[in-house]
C-alpha cells in the first residue's frame, strides 16, 4: 500500500491493492467514491460499468461521448449507462484523459504483441489478456461475452490527427497520479489492470494500481453535474432511480 | 484515410433489393461472399447497423478492435470490420461518401433526454428500431446491441479529443459497399433523429441491395 502524497477528501473505508495484469469486481454504492492511484507510474485500467441491479444496463460509451462532445474522458466528465444515467462521475482525474478508443486484447492478440507467456512456466506471472480477465469478472456476475461492450481505458491517451489516425502518446500518467469515480446510483464496476493496447512497449509488464473506497457527500460531484446542462438532465434521471 | 471508391455493380444484378423507409429497421442476412450496398437515396440519411454473425450471433461488430488494427477512427474503403472473437466480419469495398462514423453511437428515448430535454423522451429512435428488430428476429436481444456503426454520418474527432456531429458529407445517391467474410446478420435502424442535423432534419428512405 502506498500513502497517498494528495490527501484523500474523504476517510478511506477500505483499501486494496489490484496488481498488474489482475482483474476485480465490485459493487461500488450509491454515494461511494473509489480512487484508483497509479503507484509506479504507465498504469492503464480497462473499465466496465453496469447498474449493480438491472445488468442489462451498462455503460455506453458513444453515449457519454456524444452527450458531452468529448472524445476522451476526464474531470468533470459522466460517465453514461444506455439509460441515460450516471453510472459515474470523474470527479478527479490528474492525468487529464482516458481513452474511449483502444479497447482491450485477447489472447491471440497478446501472444502476437508479447510472446509466449503460459502458466506452465510463469505461474500467476503468466501473460494475460484483457478480453479473458474481464469474461472472468462479467462471468462471476451471471454476464456472458455480450456484455463486454467498448472499455474505457483510464490512465491512457490516445490523440486522433486531421485524417483520423490514433496516436498512443505515452507517458500520459505517472507514479502517483490517481482518478477518482463517485457512483450517484449502485453500480457494479469490473476492470483489468493491463498496458494499453497501442502501448508500443514490446515487453509484457501490467502495472499496479491502488483502489480506495470512500463515503462522499453528494456534492463531491457538484462540478461534474453542472458542467453542461447534458449532465445536470443525466443526474436527474439518475435521481429518478429512486423515486 | 479517406478515399471515393465506386462499384462496377450492376444494380438490376442484385439479387435482393429492399428499400428502408424513414425511421424504419430492417434485420436481414448477407452471405459469406455476396456484397451489400447501403445506399442513402435521397442524401444525409445516417443509416445506424450492427452486424452479427449467423452461426454464433453472440459474434458481433467489435468498434474497438476495428479502429485499433486500422489504427483510424473513421471507417471508408479498405476498412475491415472485425468481430468480438477477432475476426473479419465484412470488408468495405467501395465508398462514394468517404468516411463513416462508429463513435457516436445510436440515438436512444434515454439518450436524447439527456443531450435534448427531459421531454424528448417520446421521439421515435434507433434503439427502438434496434430493439424492435431484435426481438421480432428472435436470435437477438438487448444484451447484443453494441456500438453500431452510423454509416454516412460525419463526427469528427479533433486532435484536442473534441467530438462533433457535423452537417453529414453524404448526398443523394451516394453509398457503401460491403463484402461479407462470413455468413452475417445485418441490424438496420434507418435514423429518425429530428433534434440533430445527422439527417438533415429530414429523415429518408435508404435502399440495401444485395449481390451474390
Amino acid at each position: 500500500m502506498i500513502t497517498h502524497a494528495t490527501p484523500l477528501p474523504y476517510p478511506a473505508l477500505a483499501e486494496e491493492l489490484l496488481p498488474g495484469g489482475g482483474h476485480r469486481s465490485f459493487v461500488l454504492r450509491r454515494g461511494r467514491l473509489l480512487r484508483l492511484t497509479d503507484i509506479e507510474g504507465g498504469a492503464n485500467v480497462s473499465l466496465l460499468l453496469f447498474n449493480a441491479h438491472e445488468k442489462t444496463e451498462r455503460l455506453n460509451l458513444p453515449d457519454s461521448l456524444k452527450c458531452q462532445h468529448t472524445a476522451k474522458l476526464t474531470r468533470g466528465h459522466c460517465l453514461y449507462s444506455d439509460m441515460g444515467r450516471v453510472l459515474a462521475a470523474i470527479t478527479a482525474d490528474t492525468t487529464g484523459w482516458s481513452d474511449s478508443l483502444g479497447g482491450v486484447l485477447d489472447a491471440a492478440e497478446v501472444k502476437k504483441k508479447y510472446g509466449e507467456g503460459p502458466y506452465q512456466t510463469l505461474r500467476n506471472a503468466c501473460y494475460r489478456n484483457g478480453t479473458d480477465n474481464l469474461l472472468i469478472e462479467l462471468g462471476k456476475w451471471g454476464m456472458g461475452v455480450e456484455d463486454l461492450l467498448m472499455v474505457l481505458n483510464l490512465f491512457s491517451r490516445v490523440t486522433v490527427d486531421a485524417t483520423g489516425g490514433m496516436h498512443f502518446a505515452p507517458g500520459n500518467s505517472k507514479a502517483g497520479d490517481y482518478i477518482e469515480l463517485y457512483a450517484p446510483m449502485d453500480t457494479l464496476v469490473v476492470m483489468t489492470a493491463l498496458q494499453h493496447p497501442m502501448d508500443p512497449s514490446p515487453v509484457y509488464s501490467p502495472k499496479p494500481v491502488q483502489l480506495t473506497w470512500m463515503q462522499a457527500e453528494a456534492g463531491v460531484a457538484e462540478h461534474c453535474r453542472t458542467s453542461r446542462p447534458e449532465n445536470e438532465r443525466g443526474f436527474i434521471n439518475t435521481e429518478n432511480l429512486y423515486l | 484515410m479517406s478515399s471515393l471508391t465506386s462499384s462496377k455493380l450492376n444494380p438490376d444484378a442484385a439479387v435482393s433489393r429492399h428499400v428502408i423507409p424513414a425511421g424504419e429497421p430492417w434485420v436481414g442476412e448477407v452471405k459469406a461472399g455476396q456484397t451489400v450496398r447501403l445506399l442513402d437515396l435521397e442524401g444525409n440519411q445516417a443509416v445506424d447497423t450492427l452486424f452479427y454473425g449467423v452461426a454464433n450471433p453472440k459474434e458481433r461488430y467489435d468498434p474497438q478492435r476495428t479502429l485499433r488494427r486500422q489504427g483510424n477512427v473513421y471507417l471508408t474503403t479498405g476498412s475491415v470490420l472485425y468481430s468480438n472473437l477477432g475476426r473479419p466480419m465484412l470488408t468495405i469495398v467501395a465508398d462514394t461518401c468517404g468516411r463513416h462514423d462508429t463513435l457516436g453511437g445510436a440515438c436512444a428515448q434515454e439518450s436524447n433526454t439527456v443531450r435534448y430535454a427531459l421531454d424528448k423522451l417520446h421521439m421515435h429512435a434507433c434503439r427502438d428500431n434496434f430493439l424492435c428488430g431484435c426481438l421480432h428476429d428472435g436470435r437477438l436481444a438487448k444484451g447484443d446491441i453494441g456500438a453500431n456503426i452510423n454509416f454516412f454520418m460525419n463526427v469528427p474527432v479533433t486532435p484536442e479529443g473534441g467530438l462533433t456531429f457535423e452537417d453529414g458529407i453524404s448526398g443523394a445517391g451516394k453509398y457503401v459497399e460491403l463484402r461479407a467474410e462470413m455468413d452475417v446478420i445485418v441490424l438496420i435502424s434507418n435514423c429518425p433523429q429530428l433534434n440533430n442535423p445527422c439527417n438533415g432534419y429530414n429523415p429518408t428512405p435508404a435502399e440495401v441491395l444485395i449481390w451474390d
